[in-house]
């Protein structure tokens, strides 16, 4: 039966149906009309969906979207204030990491994560944070680039006790 | 000096990407939208006697189910022949049988599991090179083998006289080569919106990569003219070359037409990787004849296009291929022979250069063989036999700012490869 779900998303309190068996990703797309989160393969496999869920970055196809009750869910679209970026998303930008991009929000949401669990990481660290994201236009040396640089500190430093840095 | 060379420019719609704002086709939605699902075959090949759909268009919230008889001119694609659905002969897996318009994607898959087949699988046939062999299972009831202006089962280039040319030769040197298949994998599945607009117009919402052409092909399935029929493009989460075929528009516009209501068909994982167009594979057959000082004199290739179940963009990829494979050296006897093959699989569809690089895969290392056969390096062999400016193509074409020998020179430098005084001082002028 469906019931009454309520969590945090992007800072601000939400009241939706939930079914059952329906996921986060089709929580947030299809009933919150949310479609930062991308669908590219529903199985975990490619990343497009990931979300960051209490500080962690998860995949949110393979979220029962019940299990959020009460939780922090963060997007790429919630990152942002107004005008100004997120230093993540003006990496991607200036480094021209996205192309097609369909997978920049997962890529996005799995980066933040990984640098507020390791600040200061590795090119080959990055590369390993980011696995799980595929970028099939190939993009993958520009979004590594990306996140070294903002973990050099030349996008300013990252934004802190926000909403997904429980 | 320059405003962009050699500065990085910022892409006009990046902030929409990194912020997950941009809005693709498979992120679209109406009021009152219906959802899009297909039955499609569970057999490679297999004879369709009848679908019935009546109990599944008693499942509560089914709004219409489509059949072949209920489309209006049943062929799509570059060459129109293509079932939009399953005509009595299946020809491959995953092929559209009928279509299912439904309020929501559970609905529409409780109707498809309701809908009755009256279907006899047949013997298939996979291999390309099984396909020609005479009693092979027929992928298309003319026979298997393409025949090209309707006469003859080999595309033909002929220069000079390949026979002199290998008994001019020293050394014949043969080589086969073989390319896979290829899925596109675009990161955002194939996605379609349709509906009808104030005017009464049909509005497809496309992740198609060539707006008119596709919007041409349609205009003649559903029959209706170009000024009812309007395509809207946009920001697409990948194609290489995969969404010049057509995978969803066609249904969720004949569902749109049926019920008066937007549908949309957004395709899952496994459809885009098990059923929609691909890069489809080749075999190269080589046979070069050439002189001990490098001079290639001869150059026979048969070629074999494994097509799939259908045309699609296959013919297009052997005309291309035809005019390239014989490469970026000058051979003055050539025989090119090429041949499309119909097998029991998804369609040949366009993938970044297809035709091109593939036989230009073949082409590069058999030009290695040729040098490893004569003892010079690979680099020479090219130098060597390398078109000049005003010469003539394969095909008769005259070829100008011809820049082959300061290319191979320039790649030579980067590679730290010491070129002989009578190679480094070449020049394609």
């Amino acid at each position: 039966m469906s019931e009454i779900l309520s969590f945090y998303l992007n800072g601000n309190p939400v009241e939706v149906l939930v079914k059952p068996e329906q996921t986060l990703l089709e929580l947030l797309r299809d009933e919150l009309g949310l479609t930062s989160p991308k669908c590219g393969c529903n199985h975990g496999d490619c990343g497009a969906c990931t979300v960051i869920l209490d500080g962690k970055a998860v995949k949110s196809c393979l979220v029962l979207a019940p299990t959020v009750k009460g939780k922090k869910v963060v997007t790429a679209d919630g990152l942002c204030s107004g005008e100004k970026l997120h230093p993540i998303q003006q990496a991607f930008l200036d480094y021209g990491a996205p192309q097609c991009g369909y997978c920049t929000p997962g890529m996005v949401m799995a980066a933040t994560a990984f640098l507020l669990e390791n600040p200061k990481p590795t090119k080959e660290e990055i590369k390993e944070a980011l696995s799980g994201n595929l970028c099939r236009c190939a993009g993958y040396e520009k979004y590594t680039e990306a996140v070294l640089a903002v973990s050099k500190g030349e996008f300013g430093l990252l934004p802190e006790g926000s909403d997904f840095n429980v | 000096m320059f405003k962009s060379v050699g500065k990085r420019v910022k892409k006009y719609d990046g902030e929409g990407l990194v912020t997950g704002r941009m809005t693709y086709v498979s992120d679209l939605t109406m009021p009152n939208m219906l959802i899009c699902k297909t039955l499609r075959s569970p057999y490679h090949r297999a004879k369709l006697n009848k679908v019935d759909v009546s109990e599944a268009l008693k499942v509560p919230g089914v709004y219409a189910i489509i059949t072949k008889d209920d489309v209006p001119h049943n062929y799509f694609s570059m060459v129109p022949d293509h079932h939009v659905l399953a005509e009595e002969l299946i020809r491959y897996k995953g092929q559209n049988i009928a279509a299912v318009a439904a309020i929501s994607k559970e609905v529409a898959l409780e109707a498809i599991s309701k809908i009755k087949l009256d279907i006899e699988e047949l013997p298939f046939v996979i291999d390309p090179v099984e396909a020609c062999k005479p009693g092979a299972p027929k992928v298309r009831p003319e026979g298997n083998l393409h025949l090209f202006d309707g006469t003859s089962e080999v595309r033909k280039i002929r220069k000079g006289d390949v026979e002199k040319g290998f008994a001019e030769a020293d050394y014949i040197v043969e080589g086969t080569y073989t390319t896979p298949s290829q899925e596109h994998a675009p990161l955002e599945t194939s996605a379609s919106l349709a509906y009808l607009d104030e005017a009464g117009k049909l509005v497809i919402h496309s992740k198609t990569q060539g707006l008119y052409f596709t919007q041409g092909d349609l205009a003649n399935v559903y029959q209706l003219p170009l000024n009812k029929l309007k395509f809207v493009g946009g920001t697409i989460g990948g194609g290489f070359g995969g969404m010049n075929s057509i995978h969803t528009d066609h249904l969720a516009g004949l569902l749109t037409l049926k019920t008066g209501r937007p549908v949309k068909f957004h395709l899952t994982r496994e459809e885009e990787m098990l059923y929609s167009t691909i890069r489809s594979p080749w075999i190269f057959k080589f046979k070069d004849g050439i002189k001990k000082d490098g001079t290639i004199t001869a150059r026979k290739v048969d070629i074999l296009h494994d097509c799939g179940a259908y045309t699609e963009l296959g013919l297009y990829a052997v005309e291309k291929n035809a005019n390239m494979i014989a490469g970026a050296v000058k051979v003055e006897n050539l025989e090119v022979n090429s041949r499309m093959v119909y097998t029991n699989k998804m369609p040949s569809g366009s993938m970044r250069g297809f035709g091109v690089n593939v036989g230009q895969f073949a082409d590069q290392v058999q030009v290695d063989k040729l040098a490893h056969a004569v003892g010079m390096k690979p680099i020479e062999v090219r130098l060597k036999n390398s078109f000049k400016e005003n010469d003539e193509n394969h095909v008769g074409n005259p070829l100008v700012a011809v820049s082959s020998i300061e290319t191979l020179k320039m790649v030579a430098e980067m590679a730290g490869e010491e070129l002989a005084p009578e190679y480094a001082n070449m020049s394609s002028k």
